[in-house]
């Protein structure tokens, strides 16, 4: 395994190129209705999940919301699996059971993809509680959006955390909007990162269109629960370009306010930073994006192709007896 | 056999399954110091430590959900609500994420964890505090639900729970705790399967379905019975879900009459299911309409004689027994 500065960042970049391909193509397919329910598209805040991940080993734990393509594909689950999924097809990384808010991979220890708002962040908790229970050298990266933070399972999970000093980082990807309402309107605080003040958890502001920022503090952060177990809050700020779902057109927000967050767009970024210092040529940046559309393109090939699970499957999947398929 | 208490029953089965599985912890609210609001971990953490059995602050959705995290890794968490009435603070995390991970995960993740309390109403608790809740746990599809009624039950029950793959609710009632009857020696395991009924008295006349706290009130009523020529046979449910409808057929088809009695309320309760099934499969049997015995449909009043009149008691049941034997 990589320690963590000699991940390369042209792959971490390459993985963020992915992740925008894959949202766009999956846009343009919901809107073929290829793909049904709820769709909550990543496109802007790919820094966030990818920094994490590449400050983090591969069996780390990691848990997340119902905005997840994003994670699983940084975590390693296939662009096929994902795209599978969305399509509802047994492929899919749920065998096309949960859908766009319910990515799940076991095997890349991804816990999902959880679709009630800070329901999760419990579960992050129990995670954590499962390292310390058995001694394990892990951690525990719990992602949740800034609408989350005025639930009460969130408040209950901040403090059993800090209660029991378990290997967490909550890492509230700050997008500035809960559905279509902006953080000035939900939250009483000035700063989203004070919520952990309130439960004696270190906390810290990232700059979350700044890949190197973000795996950096989650480095350092993770570094220090190593050695002693505690947990840890990053409040990472962020935007979305698109709408909370596909069905939103994002109307509560002005046309400047999103181009001046893309002009500070994370890929265009790290971009400009390797191309800098001499790590990374223009041809080989359209080589990438190239790679990264074909493999989406490929992608949803595979999930046209795939089989749905057939009806008489339909309660395998209700309670489990002991040989899982 | 020895005769012990339903609390000391319980006692027994955690202390075993926490011997036996390394897995297995317990986690609630005043679990460990205070020895459980009922008693029912007393000595526990004297006997495993504060790792194993744990203490929480009063944040029974957050608590339920660490349990349910923690059983996506392979621990398997028994989960205490110091009553049921509580768990519906958590019921998103017992409905929504505990039932759910293993269809929306595509069997990747199942949850063995063991939800267990007193559930049901004691007595001059009040409305907040006398929730039945067996009959909404019931209607979610990966959720199982027991009901024991006795000592032995209750310790077998509760064990085969912990051993369980999927999320069980272990439904204690809160006014047997201190009720006895015999169970085998801690030596002799005693497992008792999910969704198996046992049948508690035998007889002729009538079969009385019940679970949980209606199982003392269906056996005495019985035994009252018998003096009227009345012969009661008392099918105890065990399981609500999964439900043992093969024990409930065989006893109409010798008694060809049946009165339920639940604890729950009577809209979509438990004995409504029930009812359906019956004359859905053996309408042929049936020499009487079926009635249902439950609580009253309001809000549990603190006065005790109107908690009397909600409550499903013996009078409601000798009354509604004696008129589907037309008696």
């Amino acid at each position: 395994m990589q320690s963590v500065e000699q991940r390369d960042e042209v792959e971490m970049l390459s993985l963020m190129l992915l992740i925008r391909r894959f949202e766009e193509r999956a846009s343009q397919q919901y809107q073929a209705q290829k793909i049904g329910g709820f769709c909550h598209l990543y496109i802007g805040q790919e820094a966030v999940v990818t920094g994490a991940v590449a400050a983090v080993r591969p069996d780390d734990y990691i848990i997340t919301a119902y905005r997840d393509h994003g994670h699983a594909l940084a975590r390693g689950t296939s662009a096929n699996a994902c795209m599978a999924e969305l399509f509802g097809k047994e492929t899919g990384c749920s065998r096309g059971l949960g859908g766009s808010m319910h990515f799940f991979d076991k095997r890349h220890h991804f816990y999902g993809g959880h679709a009630i708002v800070a329901a999760h962040v419990p579960l992050g908790v129990g995670l954590a509680f499962a390292i310390k229970y058995r001694n394990q050298d892990r951690v525990t990266l719990c992602f949740f959006g800034d609408g989350a933070i005025n639930q009460g399972s969130f408040h209950e999970a901040l403090n059993l955390a800090a209660l029991y000093r378990l290997p967490i980082i909550f890492i509230c990807e700050n997008n500035l909007f809960a559905m279509g309402t902006s953080v000035k309107r939900s939250t009483s605080l000035k700063q989203i990162v004070d919520r952990a003040e309130g439960y004696d958890i270190p906390g810290e502001i990232v700059d979350g269109m700044n890949f190197r920022e973000v795996r950096d503090k989650v480095a350092e952060v993770a570094e220090s629960i190593r050695k002693e177990s505690h947990p840890a809050f990053l409040e990472v700020r962020t935007y979305r370009y698109r709408g909370h779902s596909m069905s939103d057109p994002a109307s509560y927000r002005t046309k400047e306010e999103l181009e001046k967050y893309r002009l500070d767009d994370p890929i265009i970024r790290l971009r400009a930073q390797l191309t800098r210092e001499g790590k990374l040529t223009n041809e080989q940046f359209d080589q990438l994006d190239k790679d990264a559309k074909e493999t989406v393109l490929a992608a949803v090939k595979f999930a046209e192709e795939s089989p749905e699970l057939p009806v008489e499957k339909l309660h395998d999947y209700v309670y489990f007896n002991g040989a899982k398929s | 056999m020895r005769e012990i208490t339903y609390r000391q029953a319980l006692n027994e089965a955690l202390a075993e399954e926490l011997e036996r599985d390394p897995n297995v912890f317990l986690m609630g609210e005043e679990v460990a110091e205070y020895q459980g609001a009922y008693k029912v971990s007393a000595g526990l953490l004297q006997r495993f430590g504060p790792r194993r059995i744990i203490d929480t602050p009063i944040s029974e959705n957050g608590f339920a959900g660490l349990g349910i995290g923690a059983s996506m890794v392979g621990l398997r968490p028994i989960i205490e609500f110091m009553t049921f009435s509580f768990s519906l603070v958590a019921f998103d995390q017992v409905v929504n994420n505990a039932p759910n991970m293993f269809m929306m995960s595509g069997g990747q993740f199942n949850i063995p964890i063991t939800f267990r309390g007193p559930n049901g109403p004691a007595h001059q608790l009040g409305a907040t505090h006398s929730h039945a809740t067996e009959n909404f746990y019931a209607s979610v599809p990966g959720l199982k639900v027991c009901t024991p009624a006795t000592p032995r039950d209750a310790k077998g029950l509760l064990k085969t729970a912990v051993r369980d793959d999927n999320p069980v609710l272990v439904l204690e009632a809160e006014l047997l705790y201190s009720s006895k009857g015999m169970v085998e020696p801690p030596d002799d395991e005693l497992l008792i399967p999910l969704g198996k009924a046992e049948v508690k008295r035998e007889g002729s006349d009538v079969t009385v379905v019940c679970y949980a706290q209606t199982v003392p009130i269906a056996l005495k009523v019985a035994a009252q019975l018998e003096e009227e020529d009345i012969s009661a046979e008392v099918v105890d449910l065990r399981s609500i879900k999964p439900l043992d409808e093969r024990k409930i057929f065989d006893s109409i088809a010798k008694t060809h009459r049946v009165v339920i009695v639940e604890q729950d309320h009577p809209f979509c309760g438990v004995g409504a299911e029930i009812c359906y099934r019956i004359q859905k499969d053996i309408f042929d049997e049936l020499d009487a309409p079926i009635l249902r015995v439950s609580q009253e449909d309001v809000p549990m009043p603190y006065n005790e004689h109107l908690e009397h009149a909600v409550l499903p008691n013996a009078e409601k049941l000798t009354a509604a027994i004696k008129r589907v034997c037309y008696a």
